[in-house]
């Protein structure tokens, strides 16, 4: 991935790692770990939960074999971050390296339906960024569906900026290191 | 069915060529590929080529190959007008590291401009 990618250390800093509490704006207490092994099978019930229409560029796939298989290469190779409603996954965030250096990596996320426009998405980016920070990631670029504007309101909050809308999607990055 | 395939060294080449390969033998199509001379892709045009040609062999069928320079959008929206094809096909889309389909400048062009009805192979 080519382009200017926006740096600001000011927005960089603000961002904290995981753990955190905190209550949303449904009153759940919400907590944001790091993925751990013992908590996949409740994050691949997360996606087989997830309502196809707002599957984003063809993922989450569907289907239970598609999802672990897609879900087993992003923990194999990304850092992820998951909220937790008690033992229930409520929305995942995740990095994947690009391959080439190592320090680039393409972010996604999903929160469940029900528990979206309360705050959670939010909270997930800034535990991501921190995370990612923490561990050395330098840029982080994603594509969005133009008419996707609760992800681009989310991505341009965080301090996102788009550096290539020539095509059906957005690309949007951010320098995190 | 008179069928336009265009391919080229990416990675959906394979899929759109064995796709369409097999759909053309069941339909007996008319097929015409058009091999997309670009050269930023994995394998050159002529690899590509090859390929095609083994996979035509293979299946014993009677399809055009010829080689298309220039813009490669344009060019296929072109030739499907100006020599009247039914259907347009071409790749569906290379994946993202994180797993999203992400459609190339052609497709897009191709998708956007066709007169005829574009089939994106996956
Ligand atoms: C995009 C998504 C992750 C947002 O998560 P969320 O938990 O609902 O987001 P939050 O409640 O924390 O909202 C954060 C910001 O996102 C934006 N936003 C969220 N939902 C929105 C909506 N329906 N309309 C417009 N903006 C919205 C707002 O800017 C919001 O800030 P605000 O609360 O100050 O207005 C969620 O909608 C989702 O999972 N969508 C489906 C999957 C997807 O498209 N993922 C992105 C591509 S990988």
């Amino acid at each position: 991935m080519t382009g200017d990618r926006p740096h600001s250390d000011e927005q960089a800093d603000r961002f904290s790692e995981p753990p955190q509490t905190f209550e949303d704006r449904e009153g759940r207490e919400i907590t944001i770990r790091a993925l751990d092994p013992d908590g996949f099978d409740a994050l691949a019930e997360m996606y087989a939960a997830f309502d196809p229409a707002d599957r984003a560029q063809g993922i989450p796939p569907t289907g239970e074999d598609r999802i672990e298989g897609w879900l087993e290469t992003l923990v194999d190779e990304g850092l992820n971050v998951v909220a937790w409603d008690g033992d229930r996954a409520a929305g995942h965030a995740t990095l994947v390296p690009d391959g080439d250096d190592g320090e680039s990596y393409e972010l996604a996320i999903f929160v469940l339906q029900e528990y979206q426009e309360s705050g959670i998405g939010g909270r997930l980016m800034d535990a991501l960024l921190g995370y990612g920070r923490g561990n050395g990631v330098e840029n982080v670029w994603l594509t969005v569906e133009r008419w996707n504007t609760a992800a681009v309101n989310l991505y341009e909050k965080v301090g996102f900026e788009t550096t290539n809308a020539e095509s059906f999607e957005l690309e949007m990055s951010f320098r995190l290191n | 069915m008179k069928v336009l395939l265009g391919i080229a060294g990416s990675d959906e080449t394979d899929a759109a060529l064995e796709e369409t390969v097999r759909r053309a033998v069941e339909a007996n199509d008319d097929l015409t590929v058009a091999i997309l001379e670009e050269t930023d892709h994995e394998s050159s045009p002529d690899e590509v080529e090859a390929r095609a040609r083994d996979r035509l062999d293979e299946a014993d069928i009677d399809a055009t190959i010829r080689r298309v320079s220039g813009d490669p959008g344009s060019e296929l929206v072109e030739i499907a007008e100006r020599e009247g094809f039914d259907r347009l096909v071409i790749g569906g889309g290379q994946r993202s590291p994180m797993g999203k389909i992400q459609l190339g400048s052609i497709t897009e062009f191709v998708l956007l401009n066709a007169q005829v009805s574009v089939t994106l192979v996956r």
